[in-house]
């Protein structure tokens, strides 16, 4: 069992928890991920490391309320124990040799390119960040991207924050305007790094993703994560989650990510008519 | 006089009809009359050729001798001096092609049932025995094992009863390996690995799980963590997929992928958290023991009709004979010599947003015949130009094997894997390159059986112990 040490709501539908797990605190890097299980009986789920603790043991997680799982992980508190809570899992961002990186973000993915931002920070590299929201509400680590990014820009779809568009918006500006990155590395929704990939590509900007799709036992046994890179099968939960946006079929990846659709909205469904029932 | 019936007595089973569509337990075991009239036709052949059969070289005649007299409790005395999982190899040991295949018996008429007396007597025990296993004295040393499958929890078994004390690092939440997340329950009921689990862990040894090692922990962690040797059981990697248009679409699992889902997230029940697809018309491509499982899996899921596609015929299929025998019986359609090219998928031309897009429709097979034999030994499949055919499907299970995983000979310098990426061990003692580092079971031969894991896990514990006296 592993406890929750500290739990705070960045947003109505986003969450942040430290877990205390020792053994992966001590390893865990920026662009690995870990599975937990809620209680027993379960469903294993995957989400990135959004940042660590050593010297107390503990692991952040930042995750975004979507399914029956998120559901009732987040009717957890803090003293509270979830059953299971293991990695760290597939390889930590590159971030060797990059001196000015453009890191994008979408959404709940903020807070995975959180941590690579910062990383890179850390290593002395120059970071531009480009994040982006649906409106103001669901604006989260807005002092966090600051604090690690030289530039910042940030958007919402309503223009109710930041700038009004899309996080490709700036970025193209960006690269018009002939400034030059080592890397850019985008990390959110599907369709948002399948864009991003199609802005840098005429500037020939190499471009990373970090893919999060179905994943079970997340350590290369079950292969459900297979991805198409570069024309070949691969695994997001050992030979990634980072790819060359390039090389990615992201049709492909956002078809199989819609496998399971209406099971997981019934199941939180479900979960959301369990707890109001206990409420009552 | 012994029972001179020239056939075995037949495995009591749930009948076909009704075994399709539940997840009960399709063998129901030996009665004792029944067991002790099977072991009656037990010669006690002076030279026991059965027992050469075994890998883990049970002494077959001598544990059946107890059955005739009715000591069923002797009897497992007698197996446990040599396996420590007996509920399960009775279970899913290929017997035809281990100790039966050697039985005089079987010479002239059915072989003795060795297999279904060794699961009658391991039952007997579950059931009945009250007495804790003693506690082996403990002589100070320590020994991690990765990995608790087979070969794992063989070799915890027999370093814990020579006083080592023993810590099993398992990555899932569930310890048992294959024998949780491959073997379906009604193959082996999953109480049965858990009693097997509590009784290592009643003989002291420690089961961590959630620690990939690799990942949570490296190897040379392990030493500097004051373990003195470790035992690599890691089991199989990633599953193999054949390179066809089509192995992406939706509906399209691995056999690992679909397995895991039904049997360790335990999708089959009622209400599951974790989803799997029920689908009406499935193709599981292969002929091994997790095709067959895999097969007869999706029929308990409700499937209509259900194909084995395999690219050889009969006489090369490489599962059991029973489990070929049972899935013949519940219905599985089986497409012999006949290969996959393509997995076709639904595309609505008017909606890209359809859910139904990406879904499978179909896969197309080809007729093989067999040419000359190829480097196993086996005849070749060669492909019958222009003799394809669709077989509508909505869901395909890919079961043609898997490859060793990475993790953990990406991180510990010094382990040598071998061109298939298997770990290079010395087949008499299970060492490995590196200098206390033992390996087992499928990291080393690639997909095998759970015997021949339990076999190298023994051969491993005698070698680590052997390693650590003289060190």
């Amino acid at each position: 069992m592993y406890r929750i040490v500290n739990k705070r709501r960045l947003n109505p539908t986003v969450t942040m928890m430290d877990i205390e797990a020792p053994l992966v605190a001590r390893k865990a890097e920026a662009g690995q991920f870990i599975i937990l299980r809620v209680d027993a009986d379960g469903e294993r789920i995957p989400l990135t490391v959004a940042g660590c603790d050593r010297e107390r043991g503990t692991v952040k997680i930042i995750f975004q309320i979507v399914g029956g799982t998120t559901e009732r992980l987040n009717h957890k508190e803090a003293g509270e124990y979830i059953s299971d809570f293991v990695g760290p899992l597939g390889r930590a961002t590159e971030t060797e040799g990059l001196r000015k990186v453009c890191v994008v973000g979408g959404g709940v993915g903020c807070a995975i390119a959180l941590p690579v931002a910062q990383k890179l920070a850390s290593l002395g590299a120059e970071v531009h960040s480009i994040v982006g929201f649906r409106n103001k509400d669901l604006v989260i680590l807005e002092e966090e991207f600051a604090a690690a990014s030289k530039k910042l820009d940030i958007m919402t779809d309503d223009g109710s924050y930041g700038r009004k568009g899309v996080v490709t918006e700036p970025l193209k500006e960006t690269l018009e305007a002939g400034e030059h990155f080592d890397e850019v590395i985008a990390i959110g929704p599907l369709v948002m790094m399948k864009f991003v990939v199609a802005t840098c590509k005429p500037y020939g900007v190499k471009t990373v993703v970090s893919m999060n799709p179905i994943m079970i036992d997340g350590t290369g046994m079950c292969g459900g994560c297979r991805l198409t890179v570069g024309g070949k099968t691969k695994f997001a939960c050992v030979d990634g989650p980072d790819f060359d946006g390039y090389e990615v079929d992201f049709d492909e990846a956002m078809m199989r990510g819609s496998m399971y659709r209406d099971f997981e909205r019934h199941a939180y469904e479900e979960a959301c008519n369990l707890f109001r029932k206990e409420v009552e | 006089m012994p029972n001179m019936n020239p056939k075995k007595n037949p495995m009591p089973t749930q009948e076909p009809q009704v075994r399709a569509h539940n997840f009960d337990e399709v063998a129901l075991g030996y009665t004792a009359e029944i067991a002790v009239d099977e072991a009656n036709r037990c010669l006690h052949c002076k030279n026991a050729p059965c027992v050469q059969g075994c890998p883990v070289n049970i002494h077959i005649p001598d544990f059946i001798q107890k059955v005739k007299e009715g000591d069923f409790e002797g009897a497992y005395g007698v197996i446990a001096l040599s396996s420590s999982l007996p509920a399960v190899c009775g279970r899913v040991c290929p017997q035809e092609s281990q100790c039966e295949s050697k039985c005089v018996r079987g010479i002239k008429a059915e072989p003795v049932g060795i297999g279904t007396l060794e699961r009658f007597v391991a039952d007997y025990h579950n059931n009945h025995a009250a007495a804790e296993p003693a506690v082996p004295e403990q002589n100070g040393h320590k020994v991690a094992i990765v990995g608790s499958g087979p070969s794992g929890l063989t070799c915890a078994g027999d370093l814990a009863k020579l006083g080592y004390k023993v810590t099993v690092f398992e990555a899932l939440h569930l310890a048992g390996g294959v024998l949780v997340y491959g073997i379906p329950e009604f193959r082996l009921p999953k109480k049965i690995v858990q009693k097997e689990v509590d009784e290592l862990k009643k003989l002291g040894v420690d089961v961590e799980t959630n620690v990939v090692i690799g990942k949570t922990l490296t190897i040379d962690e392990l030493f500097e963590m004051g373990y003195e040797a470790v035992f690599v059981g890691s089991g199989a990697g990633l599953p193999r997929f054949m390179g066809i248009p089509g192995e992406s679409l939706k509906g399209v699992y691995s056999a690992n992928e679909f397995l895991t889902r039904n049997n360790l997230m335990k999708a089959y029940l009622g209400d599951p958290s974790t989803p799997i697809q029920h689908a009406k018309k499935v193709a599981v491509v292969g002929g091994g023991n997790v095709a067959m499982d895999a097969a007869r899996t999706a029929l308990r899921l409700g499937a209509e009709k259900v194909y084995i596609v395999y690219r050889r015929s009969l006489n090369e299929l490489p599962a059991r004979k029973e489990e070929v025998e049972h899935a013949m019986e519940e219905g599985i359609d089986f497409r012999l010599l006949q290969n996959p090219v393509e997995i076709l998928g639904y595309q609505n031309p008017d909606d890209r947003r359809d859910p139904k897009n990406g879904c499978v429709t179909g896969i197309k097979v080809i007729k093989m015949e067999l040419g000359e034999p190829d480097a196993s030994g086996r005849r070749r499949p060669v492909e019958i130009p222009g003799s394809e055919e669709v077989l509508d499907v909505d869901c395909v299970v890919i079961s043609i094997g898997t490859s060793p995983n990475p993790l953990i000979k990406d991180t510990t310098a010094g382990l040598e894997v071998n061109r298939h990426g298997g770990i290079i061990v010395e087949e008499s003692t299970g060492k490995t390159t590196k200098e206390g580092v033992y390996a087992g079971g499928d990291a080393v031969t690639g997909a095998a059986t759970v015997i021949l894991a339990m076999g190298a896990g023994k051969t491993a514990a005698k070698a680590i112990d052997e390693y650590l006296k003289n060190k």
